[in-house]
This record gives structure tokens, sequence and C-alpha cells, in this order.
């Protein structure tokens, strides 16, 4: 009986197998895609500009807790023009990611809530429709996306303004294109709140 | 053959009349092939005369011609031989036919009854429960077995759970190879199809030792339906559809059988589900769609055989979408609104996040038989299993990628050699060599979270059985394992001294790359596993079975390498370098009564595990994105006691009646604290009415009570920079208790003469309750299915 030709056949084809697979080359690392490290949320207004940073070099998944700058305090009834900078410095040079949030316009949302003993207000000044999408076309819709906006101070105050930028937030939800969070829903992509002083 | 055999017993007819000197005789023995044992009451064909065989397996045959003869030899239980003897020739012969009609099935190591294992816990579902589950999954047939429960990430993806074990700790023997399909992940469900399987065993504990040495859990053996030797053709047609997912299920098998020993068989399974519902919401994106078939082929004879096996399967299973969570606000949001946030309405479009998994499995199969010695098996098996995840990332062109990409290849050779000549003492030596090479593909662009590596895997086990009476068999096995991981891993250089390596694992970096190490981990165990135990049949009607175990089982890649954010649990998964072993004493005793009136079963256990590797909730950790939980693994003693009881009573010749309980206490031994997702008890009663005469009419009532789970770990307080303070995150909490009612009713009807459907309905939560079970991932989000109407037809021919 041809036992022992298929016998053979199977370990052969084990041996075959097991070599074929095995790789020495090492692996490449993971050029993550979705990280962003640093965002920079710019004030200017009064004469002068008010940064707030945080930089989280390790992102998610590392054990590295975000450091958190604001370089100053901000002036009592004062008009400042927003504007936020994301980037990845992971890679070199460091990537910018507000393109990526630009091109899909629609689908992203910043949020800037100030807690009530701050006495300020936020109101964005951008649209949908000033972006461009990834073929080269404008939006058509208009509602706000955040990547600028205005926070007018009234009375000295201290607290906290925390800035979220959900994905795939539901814009028409209501109060949601007002800027109230509460009804967004959607993924958060970056959530920090910064400790702010009015005087 | 067959007809050949017609035509010479023909020709030599006429022969025997024109012969003259009919005065030779014939005479010999009937064996048994495996032990050459007498065969009583064999019976020898031959021209109308049939001579059967005495106690002593002896025959004599006088007044034979001197020519040649066709002889048919025969003996219930076993197949019938053809012999063709010129009686000129020969005066004396022994015939040796199979006692045992054992083709296909595995070699097992039982001896007296027809169990995998002679002294551990085990029981077995058949055909009529996996019929009934043929829509859903593995996981959910199994909960029919007192003991099992399940691990679930929604309703589609279950993992089974085996007296409080669960992942790597439960092997899977799917057709005699061990399922290599990325158990670690919680939310990997088996790449089975359960439609593929004649029955399905689960021996609770590690002392079926043939198949391996970690099953600290169990061993689940599917099995397929056997393939006699002779010439047959049959197939069977299952058909299900169910109101909750308006979706269904269809799977056909087709069988040939030859008397030559020669059989095909194939079998394909398709199933699709839209969105499940709970009573009252649609569970968004929960579809699956399943696609599974296989094919096998070969010969199964006498003294020998081989079969080739094929089968693949692929799902994709879409994951609740309000359990996407982004961090841990979003969780404390999910746990303290009761409602999902996302609720749409019912769609088959099955969206991110989803799982898209792939399982290959090919077998080739040798075995043969030696006369008065036993039976030799050699296999090889190949699996490739493909895993996607995919998930809702930050644009669009991001989330076709996958974010989960990985790629197993198993490569199994095993021989074992079964012993079986001496009925009374029967033993099996066995020897295993496994090579496996894991990918995760960094196109990804997400890190990975299982990391490249390569495993080699050698075994070696000794099991044997002795019947010291007739009633008493006692077992005992050892078997040594060896295991190395070689894997390829990538480190953030924070987490890298985060996590302590930066001292005592300096020499496995090969590479720098800026932020990151490239590590080389190469780890060896070796483990050893054994058990002993009795079994005693008494008063003809019970029987008393006591087993020990001792399991070893290496840690799994996911215990050892998980470093980052598993995007699809939104949680910091971590693993530890420094894992060892588990080591597993497992002590359990069974009693059992059984009688055509009543009977019971009552089967305690203690598991006593050192170095028990558990995931828990320890902290959370902040990021730009947020703040995420962190679950560690870690390792401790513990101890999971715990019993399994049922009886049931057959009160008329109509109505029966089934009762069962199960309960499992799993607690760490230093803090005496509780384990983390240890099964509550539960309580199932069941009432049945029957009645052959009318289409064999089955109508059956089922209530299951589920404890709410009292003993859990505690939960852990974490910084909510959404609230900008310390808050109390309720992981642990377990859900209420709940009561279930589910009703099945299933008539028979002959369609001529081999052909027969059987209808069956079943009615899942008949009262419609919400609830939500403390096993299930998604229990903070969502509740459990509401009722569900279920239809299957089965059509045999």
């Amino acid at each position: 009986m041809n036992t022992r030709k298929l016998l053979s056949t199977l370990i052969v084809g084990g041996i075959l197998f097991a070599s074929c697979s095995s790789d020495d080359d090492n692996p490449v690392p993971v050029n993550e895609e979705e990280l962003i490290t640093k965002m920079t949320v710019s004030l200017v207004g009064g004469g002068g500009t008010v940064t707030l940073v945080v930089a989280d070099e390790d992102g998610a998944d590392g054990p590295v807790a975000p450091v958190i700058t604001v370089s100053g305090n901000l002036t009592a009834n004062t008009t400042y023009t927003g504007s936020v900078e994301l980037l990845n410095e992971s890679e070199s040079p460091a990537e910018l990611i507000n393109e990526e949030i630009e091109a899909e316009a629609d689908e992203h949302q910043f949020f800037y809530e100030a807690s009530s003993a701050l006495n300020i207000t936020t109101a964005y000044t951008d649209k949908e429709s000033d972006y461009k999408k990834e073929d080269g076309t404008s939006f058509t819709t208009t509602n706000p996306v955040g990547l600028t906006f205005t926070v007018t101070t009234t009375d000295a105050g201290t607290g906290t303004l925390t800035v979220t930028l959900r994905h795939q937030p539901n814009k028409a939800a209501d109060g949601v294109a007002a800027g109230n969070i509460a009804n967004a829903g959607g993924d958060t992509d970056i959530t920090q709140s910064f400790d702010i002083t009015v005087q | 053959m067959k007809r050949h055999t017609w035509l010479l017993v023909f020709l030599l007819g006429i022969n025997l009349l024109s012969a003259q000197e009919c005065d030779k005789t014939l005479s010999g023995r009937v064996i048994d092939f495996h032990d050459g044992a007498p065969l009583e009451g064999a019976t020898i064909t031959f021209n109308n005369r049939t001579i059967v065989t005495d106690a002593s397996g002896r025959y004599s045959i006088t007044g034979l011609c001197a020519t040649a003869y066709a002889f048919t030899i025969s003996h219930e239980k076993c197949n019938s031989q053809v012999v063709t003897l010129d009686v000129g020739k020969t005066s004396s012969k022994d015939f040796s036919l199979e006692h045992h009609l054992n083709e296909l099935e595995e070699v097992k190591v039982s001896g007296a009854n027809d169990t995998k294992t002679t002294s551990a816990q085990e029981e077995t579902i058949g055909s009529d429960i996996i019929e009934k589950y043929g829509s859903a999954s593995l996981g959910d047939a199994l909960r029919e077995i007192t003991g099992v429960s399940s691990l679930n990430t929604g309703s589609t993806i279950v993992k089974p759970i085996i007296q409080g074990l669960s992942g790597s700790r439960v092997l899977i023997m799917n057709n005699g190879v061990r399922m290599q399909d990325m158990e670690w992940g919680d939310e990997h469900a088996p790449n089975v199809d359960i439609n593929t399987a004649g029955n399905v065993t689960v021996v609770k504990g590690a002392s079926a030792l043939q198949y391996g040495g970690d099953a600290i859990g169990g061993v689940i053996i599917m099995e397929p339906r056997k393939v006699p030797a002779k010439d047959t053709l049959f197939g069977k047609t299952r058909l299900s559809g169910a109101v909750n997912g308006r979706g269904g299920s269809v799977s056909s098998e087709l069988i040939k059988g030859y008397k030559n020993g020669w059989f095909f068989k194939v079998q394909g399974t398709l199933k699709r589900f839209g969105d499940v519902e709970a009573p009252d919401y649609v569970l968004s994106n929960t579809g699956v769609f399943e696609k599974g078939a296989s094919l096998s082929f070969g010969v199964n004879k006498f003294t020998h055989g081989w079969d080739a096996y094929y089968s693949f399967f692929d799902n994709e299973i879409g994951v609740l979408a309000t359990s996407h969570i982004g961090n841990v606000d979003d969780l404390i949001d999910a746990i303290n609104e009761q409602r999902p946030a996302i609720v749409r309405d019912f769609t088959y479009e099955i969206d991110n996040p989803k799982q898209e998994v792939t399982h290959h499995l090919g077998r080739l199969r040798y075995f043969k038989r030696f006369e008065e010695l036993g039976k030799w098996n050699t296999q090889y098996d190949f699996q490739y299993n493909k895993r996607f995840e995919f998930d809702i990332r930050r644009t669009e062109e991001l989330t076709k990628l996958p974010s989960i990409d990985l790629e197993l290849k198993t490569h199994t050779l095993t021989s074992d050699f079964s012993f079986d000549s001496n009925p009374d003492f029967l033993w099996n030596v066995g020897v295993l060599f496994r090579y496996q090479n894991n990918f995760a593909d960094p196109s990804t662009g997400v890190k990975r979270l299982i990391p490249d590596y390569d495993k080699y895997d050698a075994g070696v086990f000794v099991t044997g059985e002795y019947s010291l009476t007739n009633d008493i068999i006692i077992d005992a096995g050892i078997r040594y394992d060896y295991n190395r991981m070689d894997a390829k891993k990538f480190y953030l250089k924070s987490r890298w001294e985060e996590r302590g390596y930066d001292v005592g694992f300096s020499d496995l970096i090969i590479e720098d790359f800026n932020t990151q190490w490239l590590t080389n981990p190469v780890f060896d165990y070796h483990s050893i596993s054994g058990t002993a135990g009795i079994q005693y049949i008494f008063k003809e009607d019970y029987e008393f079975r006591f087993n020990y175990a001792l399991a070893q089982r290496a840690p799994n890649p996911s215990e050892l390498f998980s470093d980052g954010l598993h995007h699809s649990a939104a949680r910091i998964e971590l693993g530890d370098l420094r894992m060892d072993q588990e080591t597993s004493h497992k002590i359990s005793v069974t009693a059992q009564k059984n009688t055509e009136k009543w009977g019971w079963e009552i089967a305690p256990y203690a598991n006593f595990i050192n170095d028990y590797i558990l995931l828990e909730p320890v902290d959370v950790e902040l990021s730009i994105r947020g703040a995420f939980p962190v679950w560690e693994y870690r390792q401790t003693n513990v101890r999971l006691l715990g019993v399994d009881a049922k009886l049931y009573a057959n009160w008329h010749q109509s109505w029966r009646t089934d009762h069962s309980f199960s309960m499992v206490k799993g607690k760490e031994n230093e803090k005496d604290a509780a384990l983390i997702n240890i099964p509550a008890p539960t309580f199932n009663n069941g009432i049945t009415y029957s009645n052959k005469n009318w289409f064999g009419l089955n109508v059956s009532l089922e209530s299951q009570y589920f404890f709410r789970q009292n003993e859990y770990p505690s939960n852990i307080s974490v910084f909510s920079p959404q609230q900008n303070e310390d808050v109390l995150l309720e992981v642990n909490t377990p859900p209420d208790a709940y009561h279930l009612l589910n009703a099945d009713t299933s008539m028979e009807f002959s369609l001529g003469e081999r052909n027969k459907l059987k209808v069956g309905l079943t009615i899942n939560n008949i009262l419609n309750t919400s609830y939500r079970n403390y096993l299930n991932r998604q229990r903070y989000f969502a509740d459990d299915l509401g009722r569900n109407f279920l239809l299957r037809l089965s059509i045999n021919y």
C-alpha cells in the first residue's frame, strides 16, 4: 500500500509549509494616521495674542500625560479672534492636521464651552462652505466648523474653557450649530480644558 | 465488487452441480480484528447455506466440493466480509471482523461508555439541539449544557465559558483540528459553523489530555456526522428564519458512502441577519452575514483509511453602533444614560464598527489498524485565519482601512497510537508539532495591538485506562508541552519605561526608531499536565466519577504584549512581559442516577489556579483625546468553586420536566476579593409534552432565571476631564437579575419512504423582557434581545 508515500508527502509538505512562511525581516513601524500631538488655540485681540496649547507627545496610546500651557490672561471687555492649529509632531516635518479637517468640514466641528464664572461668550466665524473638499470643490452647506471663532470677554473672572473636536457630530441637532455640545454626539478626537483668567 | 461476487457465486453454483467429490471440510474461527477475541454468533453464508459460530467463535463446514467458494462472513455490529476460498487447497481458515464500528471517529480513550473521558465531567449535545441553533452560533447552543455560559459582545459574538473560564483556557476541536483563530480576544468568537457538527461534547476541565495540556477551562469537541461504510446517499437541508433580525439561514449537507469505504461529503451554510432588536429599540448595526462551506472525501477501510477535509468560514459582524465610544466621559455618559445614544431604523447593512473574519482549514489524515495491537493515526492540518476590524476613524479615507489587520497561519502535525487489543487496558500515546506565524499589517495606520510573532509548540502524551472490574475503570495520563514565543514588537519608549522594562529587559531591544524601540522577546515555556480518575458504576443506574487534573497554560500574545489603545473597546490594554504560566489543579466529582422514570446528576468541582491571568480596569490615562480607562493584565492565585446540578422526571409517558442549576464562585486567595467576569448562577426549569403518535409532537416551555452577580470587584474612581473631578466609574457593577420564558415546539412528517420533514417553532423571551447580562460587554450601552420567533424546517433525504 502507499502508506509510506502518503506519510512522506505529509511530512515533506508540512516542513515545506513551515519553512516557506518563516520570515526573518524585521517589521516596519506603523505610521500612525490619526495621531494628533499638539493643539494650539490662538486668541488675538486687545493688542496681544494669548495661546492655549496642549501637547501630548505620545498620543492616546502612550502613558505620558498631556502638557497644558496658557500663555497669559485675557483682558476684560475685549473681542478676540480665535483660530486653531492641529499638528502631528511625531513626524518630521510636523504634519498639519487642519487640512484633513477642512477637507471633511461637514464631518467635524469644534466646540468651545466656557464655565459661567468666566463671563465670556464664543461664536463661530466660519462655515463649511469656506472650505474645499478633497476633490477641490467647495462645500455648499453652511454649518459651522469652528476652525475660526471669536471670544468676547465681559467682566473679570476665572474658570475653564474647554475645547472639543467631534467627528461625525449631528450638526442638525438642537443647539449644535450654535455651539452647544450637549446634543452633538459623534466621537471625540480632541478634548481639553484650559484654566483661564479674565482680568 | 458486489456484482462480481454474485457472478462468482452463480458460477460456483453451477460448478457445484457438476462436481462429484464433495467431501471436503473447512473449519476455523471468526475473531475480532482488534484483540483476537472469538465472535460468537457470526454467520458464514454460501450457496444458501448458513453456518453459525459457537461460543469460542469456531465453525466447521462439511460436504464441500474441491472448488472455490465465496463465503460471506457477518456479525451484528460488524461490516460483512466476502472471502473467496478454494476448498480444494485449504481446509482451515480464520476470519477476522472489525467488531467496533468506529470508522471516521476520533481515537478516543474511552472504555465502557461512549464518552470522551472516563472520569471527568462532560456533556454532549446532539443533532436536535444543533438543529435548533442552526441560525445562531456554537456559543449559543452550548449554553444548553449545565455549567456552560458565554461571554458576549452583543448577541452575535459569543465565546463559550466553561465553569467560569473562557478564551485561551477553552480549546475547540473542530473535526479533529484544534482551532487557532485568535481566541485570545474577548470579542473574538470561535470561527466555526455549528452546522458542520453532528454532535458537540464539552469536557469540563483539562482531563482530555490528548487534545492539549492547557485546557484549564475545558475542551469543546465538535464531531461531524459519521458515514457508514455502505452504499448510501443521504443528505439534510435546514432552513430557518427569525423575526428578530429579520433574517435566517440555510444549511445543506450531502453525503455519499460506498461499501468499499470511499466517501464524499459536501456541506454549505449561508446566514444573513439585519439589525436585531431589544424590546424598546433597534440595536443599530448588529447585522451578520456568515458563509461557510466544507468538503471532505476519503477511504475508510477495514484496516486503514485516509481522508482529506477542507472548510471555509467567513463572517461579517456588525458591532453595536452606540458601543463605539471616544473616551471615559463617553463611557460615563453611556452608563448613566439608559437608552443608547444611536438608534437608527432597521437595516441589513453592516457599517463600521464591524469585524470581518475568515478561516480556512485543511486537514489530511491517515490511519492504520494493526491486528491485535491497535490503531495508528497521523494528521497534518493547516489553518489560515484572517481578521479585520473596522472602526469609525477621523476621515472617510481612513474609515475604509481596517484598524486591525491580522493574519494567523498554523501548521500542525500530530500522530498517535491507541493500543486497544486488551479491552481492559487501553492506552494511547501521541506527539504534536506545531508552527504558527502571526502577521500584523502595518498599513492600518493604527499601532499593532498584537505583534508579529513565530510560535513553536511540541507536545507528547501518554494516557491509559484500566478496567479493574466490570464496574470500575481507572484512568491516568501525563503530557508535556514546550512552547516558544518569538515576537518582534514595537514599544513606545514612554510605555517601555512606564512598564519598567528598561530594568531587566533592555537586552530585548534590537532597533531604535526615534520614539519607539523595536524589541525581540523570545520566551520558552515548559508545561506539564496530568490527570487521574476513577469511574464506578453501581446498582446498575448509578454512576460515580472522580477526577483530578493538573494543567499548565503558557500566556497568550495578548496577555504578554498588549500595550495601547484598543480602539474598538476605547480602553488602553496593558499586557506584561513578565507573565508566567498559569497552573491549575482541578478536582471534580460527578454522581448520577439515570432510569426511565427519573434521573439526576450533581457535579461539584474546585479549581485552584496559581498565577491566574486576569484583565481588569485599574485607572485612567489622560491624553489629548480625553481620558481612557486602563485595563491591565495581572497574575494572582485564585480558586473557583462551583456546582452543576440536573434533575429530570418522566411523570407520564408524555410529560417530562427538566431542572438544572449551576453556580460558580471565583475568589482571589490572598485578598479574598471577587474575580471579574464570573458568571452569575442560573436556574432553569422546563416542561415538555411529547406524543410520538401525533407526528412526533414535542412541545416545551422553559423558564430561565439569571441571578444577579453579587460578587464582583470594586469599581474604580477616575478623573473625568468633562466634569473636571474624580467620579466613580461603575464598569464592574452587574445588572439586575432577570427571568426569561422560552417555548419550543416541533413535529415530524415522513415524505415517502426515506425522506423526513421536521418543522419547529421557537419563541424566545416570550414576555419581551428588557434585560442586560453581566457577561455581555455591551451591557453598558443597550438592552439585550427582545422577543423572537424562529421557524425552522429540516428535511432529511
